[in-house]
């Protein structure tokens, strides 16, 4: 059975907040889902489904699910780190084509901003029994320097340089200076951004994401009942998911997971690289960006570099208009997780309600790529292709 | 650039891989091969990654390599430089490159093993480049 139309995004929304100490992370959830709601036109009431990852506080969707109030009879907490929003996604559509549930609630908040997490520079534990814990912590590993490996060794075989990744942050800046909740609204050149100081060789303070507090939700629902709202129909077409580790010690860091999740999606979808006409990629960091391009197949595999440059990903002036909303890089980052934000523009893009300085004309196909984990040793990816109707 | 020691956090607490630990308390590095399939596999574990043999043993490296990727960490008290070695024995693995200079860092550079003290009763296993007396 495949997927394909078998379900509908009805609902989306991105927190305002990108600093948000005055309020609690279940608050931000609610505060999401509430907006998704109100935007899907559906209410409390009509959520049979719940769907959060690990930045939900406390056990599970329990928790939430109490605090929400929500009456489920289908529920989810698949964490894959950054990418589980779209995996919620692809496991609520799977949830609507068995009869599980009718309307899927996706639910995301954080808040390391407030919390002065050091979320990409400072060494960390986050459970003591992780089987890798003794093998890597006391090599001082860092979501920056993990990430700056696959970008050192991606310079090594293909040649690719600080200023083709640097392109990836000017596209951003440019989408960003129309986003008035973006963190950083200010366009940002080629030179800014290898000349910003080096925080981990060779990514640069540019090459890295923001860190901020917020939210997002999303609401997945049955085909009837997307028929029966007043928005703008964004149909799922495919979707894939995937792991990549570090393979008992067959380590390859010039690929990601995205090379296993981006062709199956493509293949449920019926449609190529060739035919999306707005991506929303991942971009924890410069060189997130440019593997997942590859490995989705916008461009081969090396060739990342010349892709990105000259303005590629700049809604209307290149050929593959990226991140539209500044993206994490400039707009937002909430809970260190960029999946939910990925999906919501896309939403935003099918709809028509980007801004218009970047919508895309006529955006009747998109694609939404996350990865969650570290690309440098262990990694889950989820990729989704939508339509619009 | 002279590479200051970084204080190293360590505290394994894991029956399966403190061989590893009692090995490299003596200064040998040993690493984890499946009796089946003939792979020495990374990080070591009792049940072979590749094709589920529960029958694996230790046996003793040669401690040698080369640099597969590196990066110097900037934003840190002690910059250090964190690295993916590939082993002679052909298991890629997590360390730091240590007692050289960092702009001597390179993909390719040949590197031999170095046990480095650490917070608990045992050392860790770093790596230098050859060339290095």
């Amino acid at each position: 059975m495949s997927l394909r139309g078998k379900a509908y995004i009805a609902g989306a929304f991105e927190h305002p907040a990108r600093k948000a100490p005055d309020k609690s992370v279940a608050q931000l959830h609610a505060e999401a889902a509430r907006g998704a709601l109100l935007d899907a036109g559906l209410t409390h009431a009509d959520v049979d489904g719940y769907f959060c990852a690990g930045d939900a506080p406390g056990m599970g969707p329990l928790s939430m699910l109490d605090y929400l109030n929500l009456k489920v009879r289908h529920l989810d907490s698949t964490d894959s780190g950054g990418s589980s929003y779209l995996v919620h996604v692809a496991h609520a559509a799977e949830a609507i084509a068995m009869g599980k549930c009718n309307v899927a609630l996706i639910t995301l908040g954080g808040r390391p901003m407030s919390e002065g997490v050091q979320t990409g520079t400072a060494p960390r534990i986050e459970n003591p029994a992780k089987p890798d814990v003794e093998w890597e912590y006391p090599f001082g590993w860092t979501t920056v320097n993990l990430y700056a490996m696959c970008a050192m060794r991606h310079m090594h075989e293909f040649g690719t340089t600080s200023e083709q990744l640097a392109w990836i942050k000017v596209a951003a800046s440019h989408h960003a200076q129309h986003n008035p909740n973006a963190v950083l609204r200010n366009v940002v050149t080629v030179e800014d951004v290898v000349n910003s100081p080096m925080v981990a060789d060779p990514l640069h303070r540019l090459d890295c994401c923001l860190i901020t507090d917020g939210g997002g939700a999303l609401v997945v629902v049955k085909p009837e009942i997307a028929k029966s709202l007043q928005r703008p129909l964004v149909k799922l077409l495919g979707a894939g998911e995937a792991f990549k580790g570090q393979d008992g010690g067959a380590v390859d860091l010039t690929y990601s997971a995205a090379a296993s999740s981006g062709p199956i999606a493509f293949a449920e979808a019926g449609v190529k690289p060739a035919d999306i006409q707005y991506a929303s990629i991942y971009d924890s960091f410069t060189i997130t960006v440019l593997m997942q391009l590859e490995d989705l197949g916008f461009c081969k595999k090396g060739e990342g570099g010349r892709f990105v440059s000259d303005g590629n990903l700049i809604s209307g002036v290149g050929k593959l208009p990226f991140n539209t909303d500044g993206g994490g890089l400039c707009n937002n980052h909430p809970a260190n997780r960029g999946g939910m934000t990925k999906v919501i523009e896309a939403v935003r893009q099918l709809r028509g309600e980007a801004h218009p300085a970047v919508q895309v004309k006529n955006c009747n196909l998109a694609l939404a790529q996350g990865t969650g984990g570290l690309l440098g040793s262990r990694h889950g990816s989820a990729t989704l292709i939508l339509e619009r109707e | 650039m002279e590479t200051k020691q970084r204080k190293i956090p360590f505290s394994p607490n894991n029956p399966e891989s403190l061989p590893f630990w009692t090995a490299a308390a003596e200064g040998k590095f040993i690493l984890r091969k499946c009796v089946s399939c003939q792979r020495v596999h990374w990080y070591p574990r009792a049940i072979c990654p590749f094709c589920f043999s529960d029958k694996t043993e230790w046996v003793p490296a040669s401690g040698r390599g080369k640099i597969y990727s590196f990066s110097i960490m900037r934003r840190a008290p002690e910059p250090y430089a964190i690295a993916y070695v590939t082993l002679e024995e052909g298991a890629t693995m997590l360390t730091n490159i240590v007692d050289c200079d960092f702009n001597d860092l390179k993909i390719g550079l040949e590197v031999k093993i170095v046990f480095k003290p650490s917070e608990s009763a045992f050392p860790v296993p770093m790596f230098t480049a050859v060339t290095v007396a």
